[in-house]
């Protein structure tokens, strides 16, 4: 078992003709994803390898039954892409695109929320359920198939030294989702943490969260009251400078508001097991799991 | 990105939002020729991109054309400091000269992206002309937070929750309403990231004028607003995170003494923080992002190496899209072309880190190894001791 996507997704990418779209597409495909389709405005009737490519994403599921979508669109036209994919009835989307501006977002957002579609991301590298299904631009060799860990996590890189660790302790995965640096996201902490509560598959779970906004607190307070599963909580930025933007969009402390320290006093009173020390997360997660 | 006080407030005009009458200036013959020309008493201020500039003497009031040319003298070149500037300041170039106003109440108002509930929210206060994080704590009741759904927009009951929040005499309801509207407008068309006016004041004659304007725009939402483009000021940019930018590259001075080279934003975070747990202190975040060349790892290691502040650097590198021997290229390939008179430690792990291994410990150079993320921070915390 997993999350939100298996070995039964079927996947079209957006923007598949592009450098990035073709090589992460391949890389899907070497990893075992079903990818089915691809759309590229006024490229319709061509073909990415052996995939086909169609003008738009209604066509191409009409064609093909693709119920999810890879977004590798530049980020002026991103906010489009993801309201295209809404529309033509994808089930999740998946918008690998960073630099998406906060306006479009929140207006995607709000639309969202009357919509059964699931977003992931934007400014994130994507999920993967190891063995079955990858849509992102993850490293795939470094999961483990079999659960049973689920991660969750804001950030990129340093989602996959967490699953590195995990996988070098004989921990495997069910499924690993980056939600995305940026402020305002589809899919947050709180989707994911119910999603492994309620999958058989998932025994344990680790979050990997940092400074900005209040979306690690919030999730804590659920974790105290719903969570019957042990989480392993990280946090980056304790070393952080207020008012400054820390690579991602979302990344900042101001006004005294989204410290590390603030997130990790929240999980730790939400009975999080938090790692203070990145290089030992791995073995913090053989010892509470 | 931020712009200035002059340039927020041409935008305010632009939107039908009061402002006082004003000109720019960038030496003391023009501030006092402006003065005249607006008749006295004037304010004098200093426009760098910070908050806190009256109480660090880069705003004055000027009833003589003396006090204009003393103004004049006291603010042009010099290096302000607030609590918003740091300890080094910030030298001031130009400065907006503004028509005195009568003052009988000063309000607070502000435009924000809400992350959390994913609205447009208008933060007010009646207590304005204050700092307003002190009112929060101090007064919440005083502080009326009105959230918007970006997809309807602003409504005639956002206005009435405002405006009756605010206790505003009902005369002054119209015009304040399309006040707000305008605001709210701006902030939507030019993708703002904050807008704030401290104070927004009511004049002895009942206008409504907005005596400070302070706006950040979005800065990934550039590529659909040439003219805010136009309106940044390189003067505000620290030379060195400029030079940075100009190569793609993510990087922030900080204060320590270790230098240190990324891929992505996370792990450059937790990287900073595991330095600091070592022992030592970062000397800077530095994100080469995802898809890093040998140019840019060149690049990383000569802006690093700019501070004098550092005394030792450690790479960090977890290979995924960006494979790790592709990587320790680039690190031999820079360490050839800079002078690295600095300890390096390199931790690499993921895709094709064997190969990366081979190709550093051939390369001849003194390089320290490290296994994990632990014996790495280790590693440099006693190299820099």
């Amino acid at each position: 078992m997993s999350i939100f996507v298996n070995s039964s997704t079927r996947v079209l990418v957006q923007g598949i003709t592009g450098r990035e779209g073709q090589f992460h597409t391949r890389q899907c495909i070497e990893y075992g994803t079903k990818i089915v389709a691809g759309v590229t405005p006024g490229k319709g009737g061509t073909s990415m390898d052996d995939i086909p490519v169609y003008n738009t994403v209604k066509e191409a599921r009409l064609a093909t039954d693709a119920n999810a979508s890879m977004i590798l669109v530049p980020p002026p036209f991103a906010a489009d892409a993801i309201l295209e994919a809404t529309d033509a009835g994808m089930e999740v989307i998946v918008c690998i695109t960073e630099g998406i501006p906060v306006m479009d977002m929140l207006r995607i957002k709000n639309y969202l929320s009357q919509k059964k579609t699931r977003l992931i991301g934007p400014n994130c590298p994507g999920i993967i359920t190891p063995g079955e299904c990858k849509i992102g631009i993850m490293p795939g060799a470094i999961h483990k198939p079999g659960g049973p860990v689920g991660v969750v996590s804001r950030s990129g890189t340093l989602t996959y030294e967490v699953v590195h660790q995990l996988t070098q302790v004989g921990l495997g995965q069910t499924t690993c989702i980056g939600i995305g640096g940026d402020p305002v996201n589809g899919t947050g902490f709180l989707d994911c943490l119910k999603a492994f509560n309620d999958d058989p598959a998932t025994e344990s779970v680790v979050m990997v969260g940092e400074i900005g906004g209040s979306a690690e607190e919030d999730a804590s307070a659920w974790i105290a009251d719903n969570m019957n599963k042990p989480v392993v909580g990280f946090i980056a930025g304790l070393t952080a400078p207020p008012g400054r933007r820390m690579g991602h969009a979302g990344a900042i402390v101001s006004g005294g508001k989204g410290t590390a320290a603030a997130k990790i006093e929240a999980m730790e009173a939400g009975g999080i097991h938090v790692c203070k020390d990145l290089g030992t997360l791995g073995k913090l997660c053989k010892e509470v799991f | 990105m931020k712009i200035h006080e002059y340039q927020a407030k041409e935008l305010f005009r632009k939107y039908k939002v009061p402002v006082p009458e004003g000109g720019v200036a960038t030496d003391t013959a023009g501030i006092i020729e402006t003065a005249e020309k607006l008749g006295l008493p004037v304010a004098v201020k200093a426009q760098i991109h910070a908050g806190g500039r009256g109480k660090g003497g880069g705003v004055k009031v000027a009833r003589t054309k003396d006090e204009v040319a003393a103004a004049a003298d006291a603010i042009l070149g010099m290096t302000l400091i607030t609590k918003q500037t740091g300890p080094e300041g910030r030298l001031v170039k130009t400065v907006l000269i503004e028509k005195g106003v009568n003052i009988k109440k000063e309000l607070y108002l502000s435009i924000i992206p809400d992350r959390e509930t994913a609205s447009i929210t208008i933060v007010t206060s009646q207590d304005g002309g204050m700092d307003i994080e002190e009112v929060a704590e101090k007064h919440p009741e005083r502080i009326i937070k009105v959230a918007i759904n970006p997809l309807t927009g602003i409504q005639g009951f956002h206005l009435r929750e405002v405006m009756f929040g605010l206790e505003l005499d009902s005369a002054l309801m119209k015009p304040f309403s399309i006040i707000l509207r305008g605001l709210y407008s701006l902030f939507v068309d030019y993708d703002c990231s904050m807008l704030e006016i401290n104070p927004l004041i009511i004049t002895e004659e009942d206008e409504i004028i907005a005596l400070d304007a302070k706006i950040d725009i979005d800065s990934n939402a550039m590529f659909r607003h040439a003219d805010v483009k136009e309106m940044h000021d390189p003067n505000e940019d620290d030379p060195t995170e400029a030079e940075a930018a100009k190569y793609n590259l993510n990087y922030i001075n900080l204060d320590g003494t270790v230098g240190n080279m990324v891929n992505g934003a996370g792990l450059a975070m937790a990287t900073m923080d595991i330095i600091k747990q070592a022992g030592a202190e970062p000397a800077n975040f530095l994100d080469v992002g995802g898809s890093a060349d040998a140019e840019m790892v060149e690049n990383g290691f000569r802006i690093i190496l700019s501070d004098p502040k550092v005394k030792g650097i450690l790479v960090n590198i977890f290979g995924g899209i960006l494979r790790c021997d592709v990587l320790a290229k680039g690190v031999v390939q820079a360490a050839a072309k800079v002078q690295l008179n600095v300890p390096v430690v390199v931790r690499m792990e993921g895709t094709n880190v064997e190969e990366g291994r081979k190709i550093l410990a051939d390369s001849g150079m003194s390089l320290i190894n490290a296994t994990d993320l632990a014996d790495a921070a280790r590693k440099i915390a006693e190299n820099v001791a």
